[in-house]
C-alpha cells in the first residue's frame, strides 16, 4: 500500500493528467481510476479532485457517497461479495452471507483485523442463472453453498495458489 | 446531388464488403468457439480456455480457437461449438477441462464428434439431430439476439460476415425522416420497462428545436435477476452500437454515449474493444461510409445507483452529478443531457430498431401480438430447470415459457408464482400461467413487461420474504430526493421486517397497502411509482399468506427463518448416507443411534442446506412451521426417546472427550 504523500502525487501526476480539460462530468470517471489504483477513495485526494474540476469539496463528497462503488477505506485483500440480488435470494444468498460472517468472524461491510478478507455485499452481478453467486476478488463463484465458504477461505491461505 | 452521396454509400458499403470478405479467414482448418461470457466464465470457462489451449499445442494441431460471448444457455455453460471440416459444427454443453481435452484430442485429432457430450449440430444435416429440434430451440425467434454467442464480441468483421450493419447501409440511403417512419412503421416498443412507442420518442427528439443533440443508450440494468443487457454487451455490442448510430442519424445527432452498469467489467471491456472495431472499419467516426455523416460513443461507465436507470437520473450521472431524478416534463427528448434535447433508449430497442431498418417493418410487424410487436427476452432465473436468456415472440405465453423453453421447476416441486419486472414489478401466482406476455396483458395482471427479468418461485417460496427483499431493494435504492418514496418504503418495510418474524395486525396489513397506494401515488420517479407493486400484486394473489404469518406465527411456504424449524424424519433417513452432515456449515447435524442423523436445534442457523442436499430418494429432511410443531414430530416418532437433541449433545460431548 502506498502511504498517503505518494497516493496524492499518483492521483496529480498520474490520474488527473487523462481527463482534459478539467470538465465536471469527469467527476466520476476520475474517481473510478483512482478506485481501480488505490482500492479506494482517500479523503485529501478527493480534496485535490475538487480543486482540479473546480467544483466545491461538498459537491465532490455529495456525488462520491451516493454512489456504491465508491469506499472510504482501504478494502482486504481478498475482497468477497455477496450476491444478494433476486435469484440468488431465492436461492438462499442470505446463508451464504451468514456463513462468510460466521467464518470471518466480522459482518458486512467490514474487514477482518488482519486485512485478508473484507465482506461487501452486491445488488446483482448478472449471473442470476447460476445463483447463489458470490465474487472473491474478480473471481465469480456460481452455484456456491454455505459449506463451500470454507473451501474459498482455505484456498486463499495457500500461497501462491490463491487466484 | 443526393444522388451522388447514395453513390458514394453504396461504392463504401461494397468496399467494405469486399475488404471484410477478402480478410476471412482459410474455412479448412478447425475452430472452436467458447463462450466466456461472465455466465460462463463463473463455470469455469477460462479454465476450459486453458485446456482447450494446451491440448491444442501438445497435439500440434492447427486450430482456431475463439472467446465468443453467450448464446443464453447458462445452465449448460461452459457451452463450445467446434467446427470440424467434415462435419457439421456442434455445440457442446458443460464443457469441463476433461472435456475440452476430449474434443481435441478424440474429434480433431481422430474424428471422433464425442457425442456424449453434444447437445446438438448447429445446422441442419444428415448425420447429427440438431439442437434446432430441441423444445427450447424451436420456441425461440432470435431478433436481438440473432448474433449473440456466435460472433466474436471483439471483430467487427464477423458482426458483419452475418448480415450486420446493413441496417445502418439502409439508413443511410434515406432521409432521417423516412428512417423514423420506418421505426413508428414497424410499431417498436421501448424495451426497458414502460413500453412506450419509440418511433414517437425518435420523432420528437428529432423535432425538438436545440442543438447539440444527444444519444444516450440505457445500459444500466439494475433489475436484480435481470441480465439481458449484459449478456447483449458482452456477446453482440455491435447491434447496440449499430442502433445507436441509425438513432444518431434519425435525430441529428453526432453524439452518444453508452452507458453500462458499474458491476459488469466484462461487458464495458467488450464494448469497449467493439467501438475500437467499428473505428478501424470506418463505421464509427467521422464520414461513415463517406455519407458525411459523424457519429462518435463514449462509454460512460455507471458506479452503482438503481435509480440511474431512471433516463433524468442516467443524465445527471453522466454529468457528474448525484444519481438524482427530476420532475417531467419537460422530458429528455426536450430537456436532457446539459439540457440538451436527448434520446434515451434501452439497449435491446436500439438493437431492434439496427433489425428493423435492415429487414424492414413489414417483417418486424409480423412477429408478436396486435399491439405488442416483435420479440421480449427474458432472463430466466430462481427455481427453473434450465435457466439462462430466452427470446420469444410477444404473446408467447408463460406457461410455454416456464415449462416448454425453462423446462419447469427443479426437484418435483410444484409452481408457485412468476416474478416479472424485479422491485417494479410483480408477482403472478401459478394460475395465471396462461397469461401472454405482452406489455398490456401483464399490466392488467398487475405486473409489468420490465426490463425483462423473470424469477420463478416455487412452493418453498414466501411470497411476504419476497416482497420484503424487493422493498428493502427499494429502499435502499431511494435516492431520497422526495419524500414519499423516502420515507414511504422505510415505513413499508418495517412492517414487512416485521411480518416475517410473524408479528404485525389487522391494522397494520391495512397501514401497509394504504402506504403503497399512496409511495405509488405521490412518488416523483419511476422507482418509486413502481416499488409498491411487489406487496400489492402478493397481496392482491396471496393475502392469506400474509395473515399467517401474523396470526399463527406460520409461513405456509416455511421460508421465513424465524418462523420455521428443520427437521430429520427417523423413518426416513437412509442412516447409511451423510450427506447432510457435509452439507451442514456450523456442524448442527450429527449421526445418533441406530445411524440416524438428527439436527440440532440450538446450533442450526437454518441456512437450508441439508434440507437442499438430502437425496431425492429419501427426503427425509422437512420444514415445520410454526417451530413448536416440531414436538408433534418428536412425540409421533416410533424410534426412543434417547434420539433427542439433548442426548446428542451428550454423546457429542462425550466424544470429544
Amino acid at each position: 500500500m502506498l502511504n498517503p504523500e505518494e497516493e496524492i502525487r499518483l492521483i496529480r501526476e498520474e490520474i488527473l493528467p487523462g481527463f482534459q480539460p478539467p470538465e465536471p462530468r469527469f467527476l466520476i470517471p476520475i474517481l473510478q481510476e483512482i478506485q481501480a489504483r488505490l482500492r479506494y477513495l482517500p479523503l485529501a485526494g478527493l480534496r485535490i479532485v475538487s480543486d482540479y474540476l473546480g467544483m466545491s469539496a461538498a459537491a465532490v463528497w455529495g456525488t462520491a457517497t451516493f454512489y456504491s462503488q465508491f469506499r472510504f477505506a482501504p478494502p482486504g485483500q481478498n475482497q468477497v461479495k455477496i450476491c444478494l440480488g433476486t435469484a440468488c435470494h431465492i436461492k438462499g444468498g442470505e446463508a451464504i452471507l451468514e456463513s462468510w460472517e460466521r467464518e470471518l468472524k466480522i459482518k458486512i461491510d467490514e474487514t477482518t483485523p488482519d486485512r485478508a478478507f473484507s465482506l461487501e455485499r452486491v445488488a446483482c452481478v448478472g449471473c442470476c442463472a447460476l445463483a447463489p453467486v458470490m465474487a472473491v476478488n474478480d473471481l465469480i463463484v456460481g452455484k456456491s453453498s454455505p459449506i463451500s465458504v470454507k473451501g474459498v477461505i482455505l484456498k486463499s491461505q495457500i500461497p501462491n495458489k490463491s487466484q | 446531388m443526393k444522388r451522388n452521396i447514395a453513390i458514394r454509400i453504396q461504392e463504401a458499403w461494397e468496399h467494405l464488403q469486399n475488404r471484410v470478405q477478402g480478410g476471412e479467414e482459410r474455412k479448412d482448418i478447425p475452430e472452436i468457439r467458447l463462450g466466456t461470457a461472465t455466465c460462463g466464465r463463473a463455470s469455469g470457462a477460462l479454465e476450459t480456455l486453458a485446456a482447450f489451449r494446451e491440448e491444442i499445442s501438445r497435439n500440434s494441431l492447427q486450430v482456431r480457437l475463439l472467446e465468443v460471448g453467450c448464446v443464453g444457455h447458462c445452465y449448460a455453460e461452459p457451452i463450445a461449438v467446434v467446427a470440424n471440416p467434415g462435419f457439421p459444427p456442434i455445440l457442446y454443453g458443460s464443457v469441463t477441462p476433461g472435456v475440452a481435452r476430449r474434443l481435441v484430442r478424440d474429434f480433431l485429432g481422430a474424428g471422433d464428434p464425442c457425442l456424449e457430450f453434444a447437445l446438438g449440430a448447429v445446422e441442419e444435416n444428415e448425420k447429427i439431430p440438431s439442437i434446432f429440434e430441441l423444445p427450447r430451440f424451436r420456441m425461440e425467434k432470435k431478433i436481438i439476439l440473432e448474433h449473440a454467442g456466435w460472433i466474436d464480441p471483439a471483430r467487427g468483421e464477423e458482426y458483419l460476415l452475418r448480415g450486420g450493419y446493413r441496417g445502418l447501409f439502409q439508413a443511410l440511403g434515406m432521409d432521417p425522416r423516412e428512417v423514423i417512419r420506418a421505426v413508428k412503421a414497424a410499431g417498436i416498443r421501448g424495451l426497458g420497462g414502460a413500453g412506450f412507442p419509440a418511433g414517437e420518442k425518435w420523432e420528437t427528439c428529432r423535432a425538438f428545436p436545440g442543438k447539440p443533440k444527444y444519444v444516450v443508450g440505457n445500459g444500466d440494468e439494475g433489475d436484480p435477476g435481470a441480465f439481458m443487457d449484459r449478456a447483449l454487451l458482452e456477446s453482440d455490442p455491435f447491434s447496440v452500437l449499430e442502433g445507436m448510430t441509425i438513432a444518431g442519424y434519425a435525430v441529428g445527432s453526432r453524439r452518444g454515449f453508452l452507458y453500462v452498469r458499474a458491476e459488469y467489467p466484462l461487458a464495458v471491456e467488450r464494448a469497449r474493444a467493439a467501438m475500437e472495431s467499428l473505428r478501424g472499419l470506418g463505421l464509427l467516426g467521422k464520414d461513415i461510409l463517406n455519407s458525411g455523416f459523424d457519429f462518435e460513443i463514449e462509454l460512460v461507465r455507471g458506479a452503482g445507483a438503481f435509480v440511474c436507470g431512471e433516463s433524468t437520473a442516467l443524465q445527471a450521472s453522466i454529468e457528474g452529478k448525484r444519481g438524482m431524478p427530476r420532475v417531467r416534463p419537460p422530458h429528455s427528448v426536450e430537456r436532457g443531457l446539459w439540457g440538451k434535447p436527448t434520446l434515451l433508449n434501452n439497449l435491446k430497442t436500439l438493437a431492434v430498431a439496427a433489425r428493423v431498418l435492415d429487414q424492414g417493418s413489414p417483417w418486424f410487424r409480423s412477429f408478436g401480438t396486435p399491439r405488442s410487436k416483435g420479440t421480449v427476452v427474458f432472463s430466466l432465473a430462481g427455481k427453473i430447470q434450465n435457466t439462462g436468456l430466452i427470446e420469444v415472440p410477444m404473446g408467447t405465453t408463460l406457461r410455454e415459457l416456464v415449462f416448454a423453453s425453462g423446462g419447469g421447476v427443479p426437484k418435483k416441486k410444484t409452481l408457485k408464482a412468476i416474478q416479472i419486472g424485479g422491485p417494479s414489478g410483480g408477482c403472478l401466482p401459478a394460475s395465471l400461467a396462461d397469461t401472454p406476455v405482452d406489455f398490456d396483458s401483464l399490466n392488467a395482471a398487475g405486473s409489468i413487461m420490465g426490463s425483462g427479468g423473470m424469477v420463478i418461485l416455487d412452493e418453498d417460496d414466501c411470497v411476504v420474504r419476497t416482497a420484503r427483499f424487493f422493498l428493502d431493494f427499494t429502499q435502499k435504492e431511494s435516492c431520497g430526493k422526495c419524500t414519499p418514496c423516502r420515507i414511504g418504503t422505510y415505513q413499508m418495510l418495517k412492517i414487512l421486517n416485521n411480518l416475517v418474524l410473524g408479528k404485525g395486525s389487522d391494522s397494520e396489513l391495512k397501514l401497509l397497502e394504504d402506504l403503497a397506494f399512496e409511495v405509488q401515488e405521490g412518488s416523483l420517479c419511476g422507482l418509486g411509482q413502481t416499488a409498491p407493486n411487489p406487496v400489492l400484486s402478493t397481496l392482491r394473489y396471496f393475502r392469506d399468506e400474509y395473515e399467517a404469518h401474523y396470526r399463527e406465527g406460520r409461513c405456509p411456504a416455511r421460508a421465513c427463518r424465524d418462523l420455521i424449524a428443520y427437521y430429520i424424519l427417523p423413518e426416513k433417513c437412509s442412516r447409511a448416507c451423510e450427506v447432510c452432515v457435509g452439507a451442514c456449515p456450523v456442524e448442527a447435524i450429527a449421526t445418533g443411534a441406530k445411524g440416524i442423523k438428527v439436527i440440532d436445534q440450538n446450533k442450526c442457523v437454518k441456512c437450508g442446506s441439508c434440507y437442499g442436499d438430502c437425496p431425492p430418494e429419501f427426503q427425509a429432511v422437512i420444514k415445520v412451521s410454526p417451530p413448536a410443531k416440531l414436538r408433534e414430530y418428536e412425540a409421533k416418532s416410533s424410534f426412543p426417546r434417547k434420539l433427542t437433541n439433548d442426548d446428542l449433545r451428550l454423546t457429542n460431548e462425550n466424544e470429544k472427550k
